[in-house]
């Protein structure tokens, strides 16, 4: 049933719903919103049996999640940004010892300079940690993506991250439609874990591992990766039947049909890149867009069909990796190779500046007539970039250049 | 689809505003995105929040910078920051202000707005008779609706009373009730 929620606190109520046993959190924004409303759904017992642990730290929350999976009860906990790298060690740990943690990111730029707005840089430092990595279009699909999770984590045993943008996905409010009980317990059964630590029958995870035999377990995580290229879209389709809607896939097509240019994005800009199509396909152009959901496993065959007929890619890339580029645009060209169209990478929304239409048409008109950089910082301001680099050429100890830019973006013009 | 935007400070309800909008439109059945621009937020702050109202599901995520409707919950702002930016005269415009347009200064602006469609209510006077603070939020509302239409104030005044139990909602729902009526009388010539 729908009903207007902050979509941190349907993300909460669904969860619920996936019956987690253990859930440990430390509050960071933008996902603290979510872990509050799960220690209100424990302590008012609608969410039961559930321990809910608060730690002292993010590193704390994974490892007692690490912990209680080890045990075979479902775990969950959420994070972000520096939350997110304060527990990296621990989220290659989960990974590498094939546990079913599932993991909400709220995602949120990593400093410095500090910064409590969206972007995918958080997600980005993780993406080869061996988590798989699912990215929610839009706040429904955040909330059904989690449903998903929990039962691929433990299928698979391979823990599940749930990448949400913070603030633009996790504190709008709309109507949402919260998976129903029924259909969550339909579609996700009881954990069986495939290794327990359980005193009446023995058993130690967590081996050093030499050269002998760490190239095959390591292999494995690969293998297990690959096989989710085919489990989601069959339990994609799976609980669509059940909650009456499509939500979760490798990739969501948009318009494919005869566009010369499709742009690739992930996250929550896929709404606002639709709509600047519907606008362009209005004005005679011929475009459309494939949203990226999987990020980890990388669906390279289902992009390289998707954009089979492409003359031209535009990446919209929510996260920069400096001296490069893109990482999304990075992996989209794995996608291509052997193919020699162009692929754009225009860097947008970086810290949470906004990723408008205005801004994403004459990017798209202007790749479609191959006029297109092949780097693009969308709605850089080059000016307060010259005045920064002339600061800094003029003298040695110009300063620190996050304040510079501050007090120059302040100042009147 | 009708484009809102809420102008006030921290500690003020701009963000509970915009979400008590929503929850009324969508009791009316429209689909409504309510969220917020957030900074490090402070009591006293700038604070801004969005909504938007269609008949049909909404996909865009970005900010209102043409919004059809302005809220300013602290006229304080007109004079500092560019609250009305993007406002045009086709719009409609709320001030929480006991004072006329002439005071603000806004009133040559104001006099090529359509009749009706601009309008100063004294929402922190009602909130503060009705509540005992002044909390303009849910008086704007009622001039919202009043103003503009867009939702009944039925709408909010159940929205209010879902949010908030007991007599929290009870007071704030006779606030807006009390600024809907003022907003659909004639204004006060200024």
């Amino acid at each position: 049933m729908l009903k207007q929620l902050e979509c941190s606190r349907a993300i909460a109520e669904t969860i619920a719903r996936c019956r987690p046993q253990v859930v440990c959190a430390y509050p960071i924004t933008p996902q603290t919103h979510i872990v509050e409303a799960l220690s209100e759904l424990v302590r008012d017992g609608s969410l039961s049996p559930c321990e809910y642990i608060n730690v002292e730290s993010e590193t704390s929350a994974l490892s007692v999640a690490l912990g209680a999976s080890a045990t075979g009860a479902r775990a969950y906990t959420a994070t972000a940004s520096q939350g997110a790298l304060h527990m990296a060690e621990v989220i290659y740990n989960v990974a590498g010892l094939g546990l079913p943690v599932v993991m909400t990111l709220g995602n949120r730029a990593v400093g410095a300079p500090i910064n409590i707005w969206n972007d995918h840089s958080d997600a980005m430092a993780l993406k080869d940690a061996g988590w798989i990595q699912l990215f929610a279009r839009d706040a429904q699909e955040s909330l059904d993506l989690h449903v998903l999770a929990f039962r691929l984590a433990e299928e698979l045993s391979v823990p599940v991250m749930v990448c949400v943008d913070g603030f633009v996905l996790t504190h709008s409010v709309e109507p949402l439609d919260v998976p129903s009980q029924e259909a969550v317990d339909r579609f996700l059964p009881p954990y069986q874990p495939v290794q327990v630590l359980d005193p009446a029958d023995p058993v130690s995870i967590g081996a050093m591992v030499g050269p002998e035999a760490f190239t095959e377990v390591r292999y494995l995580a690969h293998h297990k990766q690959l096989q989710v290229l085919t489990r989601l879209p069959e339990l994609a389709a799976e609980l669509a039947q059940l909650i009456g809607r499509p939500s979760g896939a490798l990739l969501h097509p948009y318009r494919l049909d005869g566009a010369e240019t499709i742009v690739v994005a992930m996250g929550s800009v896929t709404g606002t890149i639709e709509v600047a199509i519907d606008e362009l396909r209005a004005a005679g152009l011929a475009i459309g867009a494939v949203a990226l959901c999987a990020f980890r496993p990388f669906p390279l065959a289902a992009l390289a069909e998707a954009l089979a007929d492409a003359r031209r890619v535009v990446v919209i890339e929510r996260n920069l990796a400096p001296g490069l580029g893109g990482a999304l645009a990075s992996n989209v060209r794995m996608a291509l190779r052997g193919r020699a169209i162009p692929v754009h990478t225009v860097i947008a929304g970086l810290g949470g500046r906004p990723v408008t239409r205005a801004a994403l048409r004459p990017v798209f008109e202007s790749a479609a007539r191959d006029a297109l950089d092949d780097l693009v910082f969308l709605d850089l301001d080059n000016a307060a970039i010259d005045r920064e680099l002339a600061r800094s050429g003029e003298r040695r100890r110009s300063g620190p250049a996050a304040e510079n830019l501050l007090r120059d973006a302040r100042r009147p013009r | 689809m009708l484009e809102i935007r809420i102008h006030g400070r921290g500690g003020q309800g701009v963000v509970t505003a915009a979400e008590l909008l929503s929850l009324a439109a969508f009791r009316e059945g429209q689909y409504a995105q309510a969220f917020p621009s957030f900074g490090s937020e402070r009591m006293g702050a700038p604070v801004t929040s969005f909504c938007r109202l269609d008949a049909e599901p909404i996909r865009l995520r970005e900010p209102i910078d043409r919004p059809d409707v302005i809220v300013i919950q602290d006229p304080t702002l007109l004079a500092s920051h560019d609250v009305l930016a993007g406002l045009s005269t086709d719009g409609w415009l709320l001030v929480n202000s006991s004072r006329g347009f002439a005071e603000l200064g806004l009133a040559d602006w104001v006099a090529q707005f359509r009749p009706g469609r601009a309008r100063c209510v004294p929402a922190s006077e009602l909130a503060r008779q009705h509540l005992g603070r002044p909390l303009p939020n849910a008086a704007l509302l009622g001039g919202l609706a009043g103003l503009t239409g867009a939702v009944g104030i039925d709408s909010i005044t159940s929205a209010i009373r879902e949010r908030f139990a007991g007599a929290v909602g009870e007071r704030n729902s006779a606030a807006a009730t009390a600024a809907f009526t003022l907003s659909r009388t004639e204004p006060v010539p200024c």
